[in-house]
């Protein structure tokens, strides 16, 4: 009753097209909403981590210390050089010997052994004379990822083992191919460690993870709420609504970036090789393209639970078609073509190649490239949804 | 207040619009709507559910864009001016819309942030003391009881000094006491010369307003002040008083004449639009013992005919 005497009446006078106070005001309110809802909260900051921990120490596609028997027909410093040469590398554990084919067949069957080395009589010699003797390793290849790593190893240690072995006269032979048929190069992972690979292009995951379904919830929330109907009947702009609703969430991703960037150096001994500057920057366009992803999902779900399952939605393909899980240049054209529309396929790229590889600005420009593609293209989706729920 | 206005604008009405169509896909929800809200007035809305209430409402204040009709409320145009209308307009939404997860205090601030009011904090704490939620002013609003809710809803509204409220069922789900507290309040506010347009569908808040218009499947059927509304209908009725009311409801409900037997306490009101028919029966009853006489149709008797006949009348329109 007494507020008119108490306070001056209020200036009517016509709103800016934008208002950073408006905009200040979503924005602020967001933090505050993020802040009380402790298991989105925990879930932005523990998400990361846990992923890190289950996908980097679980999730292990190059096991080490496989049970291996060997038989061993020759014998001499080469052969003992080949054998040390295999303990050493530690994808194999040498559980004894074996004596006859049939001897070795039982144990693979048998699940006792994953490997049976068999080095054949006058293997030396063979080797000397140059006439490429077979060494002969028989593996359990009933679980291929068991046993890929090591079978691709083998013809290295084999080479390494030679190479130690002959010297003077007989070192040309010491380069010639072994009878394997497996070439693997790790040129940037030397030790083949699984973790090496997979942490960085976990950040791809988690991030399309997060970035995508708390944008898409946030937005939803709002009409789901009710709250949406109050806050177009005030003077607010649309832009401000979505630019204060959507920034917060562009810092949570810096923070799980920091957080998991951390991580994976302490845990895990990432090395981060290349540019930071080519690295920040195709890390906020992965951003922005997962933040207007989550935007087209709340244009078109009607509840939280909506938003919800269309962001896992999209998150399965960042997971199988990014070349996250499985090689990308091992899919079928056609998976190919799909995981190309996959933003975290790119982001994947210019992680791996500027953290494992040391690339720069130079290396990403192709991803950069399909990256700015992808988001225009989600941009215009949105945004011509987005005018149409608004009546 | 009055200097607010733009030069060039009715001064006496605040929202004048016509012809006023909305469709939602296949759906017309609002078809060819007119209406003449005089300043000062509090204009109800009446109507059942899913009439079109909300959707006129909504055009009214820019939050949507009719698809056909003009118009202007507080002299801006509601299809090109929205902006401005939003500035000058209070809208109560029918479903709390604060932020639960926020305190009583920083919904309000938020509100006064987005109409960038000066001396906010001032304007904060003064609303906070007339709601007399000064000490919880750091109690989530999701924790209040529906009653404080909607005085929260209400004083959020207020907070920019608006010269239009639109309240869109404002009391649904309120305690009696509240609800006459609101009303309190909302004639104080019309006494200050703000304009006020209401959609319920109580009858006890409908006898509160000065205006009337009756909305059924987004056609309005009655428009005017609202001691002329039962004329407009043209309702007859008489009161019935006497023994076994009860068993006369059931015996009078079939016969020709006889639209609607509303029972009022201790007497049955008979009303019917053709006063020949009616009357007929009312001779054919008149020596069974109860005393009957006729009286002029009140707004009770208007309600409850617009609201049973909502489906009749449409289909007859549609027809």
């Amino acid at each position: 009753m007494n507020r008119e005497i108490v306070l001056p009446p209020v200036k009517l006078a016509p709103s800016p097209r934008l208002s950073f106070g408006r905009f200040f005001a979503v924005l602020a309110k967001e933090f505050i909403q993020m802040r009380r809802d402790r298991v989105t909260f925990a879930m932005m900051i523990g998400l990361p981590i846990l992923q890190l921990m289950l996908f980097g120490f679980a999730i292990n596609a190059d096991p080490r210390h496989l049970p291996t028997l060997i038989e061993i027909n020759d014998s001499g410093p080469l052969q003992r050089a080949i054998v040390a040469g295999m303990a050493n590398s530690t994808y194999f554990d040498f559980r004894g010997a074996v004596h006859g084919l049939a001897e070795g067949e039982k144990a693979l069957r048998e699940g006792t052994a994953n490997f049976v080395v068999v080095i054949p009589p006058d293997f030396e010699r063979d080797v000397v004379r140059g006439r490429r003797p077979a060494l002969l390793v028989a593996a359990d290849a009933s679980d291929p990822t068991a046993v890929g790593g090591a079978a691709a190893a083998l013809q290295g240690i084999v080479a390494g083992a030679i190479g130690q072995v002959l010297s003077g006269p007989l070192q040309g032979l010491a380069g010639g191919p072994a009878p394997f048929s497996v070439t693997v190069h790790r040129e940037y992972n030397p030790e083949g460690k699984t973790s090496t690979n997979i942490v960085p292009g976990l950040l791809a995951i988690i991030l399309s993870m997060t970035m995508t379904m708390i944008t898409a919830v946030a937005i939803v929330k709002e009409s789901e709420r009710g709250t949406m109907e109050m806050l177009i009947a005030t003077p607010v702009r649309p832009v401000e609504v979505m630019l204060g609703k959507i920034l917060p969430y562009v810092f949570v991703g810096y923070v799980q970036t920091v957080v998991f960037l951390v991580a994976a150096r302490l845990l895990f001994g990432v090395p981060f090789e290349g540019s930071a500057l080519a690295f920040f920057l195709g890390f906020n366009l992965f951003i922005l393209v997962n933040l207007a992803l989550g935007f087209l999902i709340s244009t078109a779900a009607r509840n939280q639970m909506q938003a919800m399952q269309l962001s896992v939605f999209t998150i399965l393909p960042s997971i199988l078609l990014s070349g996250f899980m499985f090689p990308f240049a091992g899919m079928p054209q056609w998976a190919q073509w799909l995981g190309s529309g996959v933003p975290a396929t790119h982001f994947l790229r210019i992680v791996r190649k500027v953290m494992l590889k040391g690339g720069g600005l130079g290396d990403i420009g192709g991803e950069m490239g399909a990256l700015g593609i992808i988001l225009a293209v989600i941009a215009v989706v949105a945004m011509l949804r987005y005018r149409q729920t608004l009546d | 207040m009055s200097g607010i206005a733009p030069a060039g604008a009715a001064r006496s009405a605040v929202i004048a619009v016509t012809g006023l169509t909305k469709d939602f896909g296949a759906k017309r929800v609002v078809d060819h709507f007119d209406i003449n809200v005089p300043r000062g007035a509090i204009y109800g809305f009446l109507g059942p559910n899913g009439s079109g209430k909300t959707t006129t409402i909504r055009m009214l204040c820019g939050l949507l864009t009719p698809d056909d009709g003009q118009g202007t409320c507080l002299g801006f145009d509601i299809r090109r001016e929205a902006e401005r209308i939003k500035e000058q307009v209070g809208y109560m939404t029918q479903k709390f819309s604060l932020y639960e997860d926020l305190s009583i205090r920083e919904n309000l601030d938020f509100v006064a942030r987005m109409y960038r009011l000066d001396r906010r904090r001032q304007r904060v704490d003064q609303a906070l003391v007339d709601l007399g939620l000064a000490d919880r002013a750091k109690q989530l609003a999701g924790s209040l009881s529906g009653g404080w809710k909607q005085r929260l809803a209400l004083a959020a509204c207020l907070l920019h000094a608006p010269q239009l409220l639109l309240l869109d069922e404002p009391t649904a789900g309120v305690d009696p006491k509240a609800r006459r507290d609101f009303w309190d309040e909302i004639r104080r506010l019309a006494g200050q010369g703000v304009t006020v347009l209401v959609s319920t569908h109580y009858m006890d808040e409908a006898v509160q307003c000065d205006f009337i218009a009756y909305i059924a499947y987004g056609k309005k059927l009655v428009d005017g002040p609202a001691g002329e509304i039962p004329r407009q209908i043209g309702l007859v009725t008489y009161k019935v008083e006497g023994a076994d009311l009860a068993g006369l409801e059931a015996e009078l409900k079939p016969l020709p004449g006889v639209e609607q037997v509303a029972r009022f306490g201790a007497s049955l009101h008979v009303s019917g639009t053709d006063a020949a028919a009616l009357e007929r029966v009312v001779e054919a009853h008149a020596g069974d013992g109860r005393r009957w006489r006729t009286e002029e149709a009140g707004l009770e008797e208007a309600f409850i005919y617009l609201m049973a006949g909502a489906r009749d009348n449409f289909a007859r329109d549609a027809a």
